[in-house]
């Protein structure tokens, strides 16, 4: 297989992995609100991503260096030709992470509802504008003889990249949904099954009439193999989840987030970023992509450490395996009394 | 404006934000490590105090070193798109192994780490700390090798069809003469924070202490929103400290020998490769042969032309060469000299700039380092900080060698203007072509407003945190037949 092939692989690896651990870290903060009602619930809904969510960030940041080595055309055209939806990422990632870290820091009610907002907007924002950049990038985009991007900002927001959206919004909710009724037992437990269970089935349409027209559109034989794997994982997930089955739900979700972004992926190849005024002026895993020699430096590094990061990052979610309930959450740290709502 | 000046604006204000954070991330995790280390050797109920103190305060630091981490390595994609296509095939490797090898090291344990306490046994919690430590220690060294290609190309050939550098030996790359030399500097910096931070953080504490009269039993504790403190006993306070001001104070000062020697074999590589920027740093317009350093110049307000001066003769031929006769190039003749290759226009950087900023990068250095080593002194053999010149005194023990980091940087950044990449990208060439001025200066604004905000809610967090003092350790109460409740959460 050609370097550029293994590549274009290997990013598509990072970025599915970002978006099946970010993803349901997305879902969980947009659902603070939802399945936490008071301040003891709303830290059980926020410690189950606890000691993850800072870990699960770096596959962005790597995906983004991975992109910047082995790409850098496709890198210079993405980064600047997106750059006002991924300026507001950005902005959202960085109150995000801020949040959760510094929302527990002072026992004051406003400190705490101030934050707790700050989590649930800086979560869905960037689950929604990914889906909008990924629906625009498959869709191609203004892109001229010297690969710079000319369409401006209103032209990334088109039906097809806004469905995509939608999509990535909806699945992160069903995602964070399944995950924090994995990760939690009570009532927190009950009420994300629950809501996993109404959220998924517009998740459930969304993703399917996403697949048929991205299959209608770029799609060849192994895209509806993919799609249909992703459409069954949360169609499995759904009944699972009724079931009670949390485990085999998040398989579920995190299937059809991995098979959904997967089918992106070949839909695209081997374009990286089409351009939608000349098709001699894609971006393709050939002319963006960087030297032979510094592919395979980057292969061996990549071969080596990957496992390696894969496996220690499994073995956070195994040391931390054990559900948490209201119980889990000191008295000393919760609001004073009278303002604990 | 144009674009490419606020694209450069924009790099400088993101980039001295983020590391503001990135020398304190580096020094208090390995101090927190090996403090915690203590701890599991000896079993001292101090060092186990001290650990969590600074580990909570390198926590929050540590947030806001990651988040604008992330705005650095979009914006060489935002605002310099040209840029990266044209180094992308050497640069973005490092970045890349940076992620993937020290990154991914530094916040996956990081997690198990806080939230560990509990979790795993004492010797494991203790390597997850050192495991986060090491990622941060081995991600300076791949953004240094990266920057270094910048200051000092080697390892690459330019291609003329792609007109882009291309990667011929990643190992000269990785060993190039400036990283080598930089990275020593960068590291020793560093723990010159984190040391700094540590004894004035602690110092502090002494202070207040033989200050403020031992409460009387009964007191309760003050109202406000601060824990409910049921802190040890004030003479195992005491004792806590006391070893952090000496671990603080002593890292500080061996610290500070050590950036010393790099930053002397840094001048030396500097002079071969960057010939401009010494000349610069120097604000050196005529070739010298013998060099003096000059202690202070102050010159006409558009630099070109001394009016008075202290000079230390032979200083600077010898910290340029090493030979106490050295020659040492001036401006006028470098300029003709680049001029010849590179064709007309101007190759000197921002002359007052670079020789104001490299005299503050020493002066705060060495100003922190006596400092630190003046409280050593004031508090050997259990002698108390009662004086009340020591509290501004111990504020700015830990803000001098982190300016001392923003200038170094300062300096180093824009003595290699006006290139990108030295001799082969002028900065100009670099930026985004399609990006306009609206969008620059919108991220710009939001990014300057919300650092702010940001830097205001972290100071005064951080605070907070330090007034509050050393935490209680006593273990929260348990119902019967339910699980512990977490020792940490958000």
């Amino acid at each position: 297989m050609e370097l550029t092939t293994v590549w274009f692989i290997l990013i598509a690896v990072l970025w599915i992995g970002y978006f099946v651990l970010e993803g349901f870290d997305f879902g969980v903060g947009m659902l603070l609100h939802v399945l936490g009602r008071d301040d003891r619930e709303r830290r059980v809904v926020v410690n189950t991503i606890g000691p993850h969510f800072d870990g699960n960030e770096v596959w962005l940041i790597t995906a983004g260096g991975a992109t910047f080595a082995a790409f850098p055309e496709w890198y210079a055209t993405l980064f600047s030709g997106f750059y006002l939806p991924l300026l507001l990422i950005l902005v959202a990632l960085i109150i995000r992470l801020v949040a959760i870290d510094y929302r527990s820091k002072r026992r004051e009610l406003a400190w705490r509802q101030r934050w707790d907002l700050a989590i649930t907007v800086s979560s869905a924002l960037p689950a929604l504008l990914w889906g909008v950049a990924f629906g625009n990038l498959l869709r191609g985009v203004p892109i001229d003889a010297d690969f710079e991007y000319v369409g401006g900002f209103w032209n990334l927001l088109n039906p097809f990249a806004l469905l995509t959206g939608l999509v990535t919004l909806t699945l992160f909710l069903t995602h964070g949904a399944v995950f924090v009724a994995l990760k939690t037992d009570g009532v927190i437990r009950e009420r994300a099954n629950a809501f996993a269970a109404r959220i998924g089935v517009l998740a459930a349409v969304l993703t399917v009439v996403l697949a048929l027209w991205l299959n209608l559109r770029h799609g060849s034989g192994v895209t509806y193999l993919t799609s249909a794997v992703a459409a069954g994982g949360l169609l499995g997930a759904l009944a699972a989840n009724r079931r009670g089955r949390e485990g085999w739900a998040f398989v579920g979700t995190a299937a059809c987030i991995a098979f959904l972004f997967a089918t992106a992926f070949l839909a695209l190849f081997p374009d990286v970023m089409p351009s939608s005024l000349d098709p001699a002026w894609n971006l393709t895993t050939s002319n963006a992509s960087s030297t032979p020699y510094t592919l395979t430096i980057m292969t061996w590094a990549a071969a080596i450490a990957t496992p390696v990061v894969v496996a220690y990052q499994a073995w956070t979610y195994w040391v931390f395996r054990r559900r948490l309930t209201v119980s889990s959450i000191r008295d000393d740290v919760l609001l004073p009394d009278p303002a604990r709502r | 404006m144009s674009a490419e000046t606020l694209a450069r604006w924009q790099f400088a204000i993101t980039t001295v934000y983020h590391f503001f954070f990135v020398p304190m991330t580096i020094g208090l995790a390995v101090l927190v490590a090996a403090i915690q280390t203590a701890w599991v050797r000896t079993g001292q109920e101090k060092y186990l105090l001290l650990t969590k103190f600074f580990g909570k305060l390198f926590l929050i630091n540590f947030a806001l070193g990651v988040v604008t981490g992330i705005v650095q390595e979009f914006q060489f994609g935002m605002n310099w798109s040209e840029y990266s296509r044209f180094v992308g095939d050497i640069f973005g490797a490092p970045l890349a192994l940076e992620a993937l090898l020290a990154f991914f090291l530094e916040s996956t344990f990081l997690g198990i780490w806080i939230f560990g306490w509990d979790r795993l046994s004492q010797k494991v919690h203790l390597a997850m700390i050192w495991l986060a430590a090491s990622g941060t220690v081995l991600s300076a060294y791949f953004i240094l090798a990266a920057n270094s290609f910048m200051q000092n190309p080697v390892g690459f050939t330019f291609n003329e069809a792609r007109g882009r550098a291309e990667l011929t030996d990643f190992v000269a790359v990785l060993t190039n003469p400036v990283v080598l030399v930089t990275y020593p500097h960068q590291l020793f910096a560093c723990f010159m924070v984190g040391g700094a931070f540590l004894a004035g953080v602690a110092g502090w504490h002494l202070w207040r202490g033989a200050r403020t009269p031992v409460p009387e039993p009964g007191d309760g504790p003050g109202s406000g929103d601060e824990q409910p403190s049921t802190s040890p006993d004030p003479a195992t306070a005491r004792a806590a400290w006391r070893s952090a001001v000496k671990i603080g104070a002593v890292t500080l000062l061996v610290a500070s020998v050590g950036v010393m020697v790099s930053g002397d074999l840094q001048g030396k590589v500097m002079t071969q490769v960057q010939p401009m920027k010494m000349a610069a740093a120097e604000a050196l317009y005529e070739t010298e042969q013998p060099a003096s350093f000059s202690v202070i110049t102050i010159g006409t307000p558009d630099g070109q032309r001394e009016l008075w001066s202290i000079k230390v003769p032979h200083l600077l031929s010898y910290l340029a060469t090493g030979t106490l006769d050295g020659q040492v190039q001036g401006i006028r003749q470098l300029q003709e000299a680049y001029e010849a290759t590179y064709g007309p226009g101007s190759y000197a950087p921002n002359i007052p700039l670079t020789y104001w900023t490299f005299r503050w990068m020493i002066a705060l250095g060495m100003a922190g380092a006596l400092l630190g080593a003046y409280l050593l002194w004031s508090t050997r053999g259990g002698r108390e900080l009662r004086h009340k010149l020591w509290l501004p005194l111990l504020v700015a023990l830990p803000l001098l060698p982190l300016f001392s980091n923003s200038v170094g940087w300062i300096f180093t950044e824009t003595g290699r203007q006006p290139w990108l990449v030295f001799g082969l990208l002028p900065t100009a060439a670099g930026v985004s072509p399609g990006t306009t001025v609206a969008e620059v200066l919108t991220s710009m604004g939001i990014f300057t407003l919300l650092y702010g905000g940001l830097a205001v809610v972290e100071v005064r967090l951080m605070l907070k945190y330090i007034r509050a003092g050393l935490p209680d350790l006593t273990p929260a109460t348990v119902d019967e037949g339910q699980d512990a409740p977490l020792e940490f959460a958000y």
